[in-house]
């Protein structure tokens, strides 16, 4: 069987990579601006669901849980592991180039790391294919033996 | 006293049982999502019908499979046990030291319980993984 990805598939992963990161600087952002939450104003938490920073980041977690589980029902678990790690950088990223925060030398050999972790498992098959336990009937299903 | 101190000075021996509590219900609650996803296949073919009521079958089948409500449970355990870990040490420590003992542990674990072929090149990029995640954290 082959492992190659199709566009679709690779779109699943970028999705991953990106929701993630996104919705968490979104919730991030979106709690600056509804202030502290304590015991006593629980209620701000209710009111924090319609800030819009914080219903957007609540829409891309949830959009990152479901191509996170899409992924998983094709490939394996540390296939798509060095996919979620992809989100550190991309925050690392944001901080620097849309909030114009400094990077220093470690955090760019960070990104280095886990890009080039990316890469690594990225040139290998994405699935695990266990030997069948009924080979002719496989054989059979492909039609191969006819 | 700064905003990042802990509110409960926690000994060394705390602190660590905290963080490893946190990777290994994280590793539990993915591995067994994994699990889960692996045995009911790729999701589009679970699609019955076109447009946007097609992903009411995968999303029942999800919900329906017991390895899948076990892995949730586990990454809702996760959540608490974080929030009582942030309470007693530092999220600049807390935080690399949880996600990277979580990448190798899930490497380990997917090699164990899922029979995932974690050759040399997936082992390495679980290593650079957890060293990057270090780094960003500085």
């Amino acid at each position: 069987m082959k492992h190659t990805l199709t566009p679709q598939r690779y779109l699943i992963l970028l999705a991953v990579m990106l929701t993630a990161s996104v919705g968490d600087t979104l919730l991030s952002r979106g709690m600056a601006q509804v202030g502290p939450v304590d015991f006593h104003h629980l209620d701000r938490l209710w009111h924090a669901l319609f800030n819009p920073f914080v219903a957007s980041g609540i829409i891309l977690l949830i959009g990152f849980f479901a191509s996170y589980m899409t992924a998983l029902s094709w490939a394996d678990l540390t296939f798509v592991m060095p996919a979620t790690a992809f989100g550190y950088v991309v925050v690392a990223l944001l901080s620097r180039f849309w909030l114009h925060e400094h990077l220093s030398i470690y955090r760019w050999t960070g990104i280095v790391l886990i890009v080039c972790a990316v890469g690594f498992v990225a040139g290998g098959p994405s699935r695990t294919e266990h030997p069948s336990r009924h080979p002719d009937l496989d054989l059979m299903d492909s039609g191969a033996g006819r | 006293m700064t905003a990042t101190t802990p509110i409960i000075p926690a000994s060394l021996f705390h602190a660590w049982s905290a963080i490893l509590a946190v990777a290994a219900l994280a590793i539990a609650g993915e591995v067994l999502i994994a699990g889960a996803m692996r045995r009911l296949g790729d999701l589009d073919l679970l699609r019955d019908r076109p447009g946007i009521r097609g992903y009411l079958g995968p999303t029942r089948a999800v919900l329906s499979s017991p390895l899948f409500l076990a892995g949730a449970l586990c990454m809702a355990l996760n959540f608490f046990a974080m929030l009582y870990t942030l309470s007693i040490v530092d999220l600049s420590l807390a935080a690399p030291a949880t996600a990277s003992l979580t990448f190798i542990g899930n490497a380990a674990a997917a090699k164990i319980f899922l029979r995932e072929n974690v050759d040399r090149r997936r082992w390495l990029a679980a290593l650079f993984v957890c060293l990057g995640v270090i780094l960003l954290a500085h």
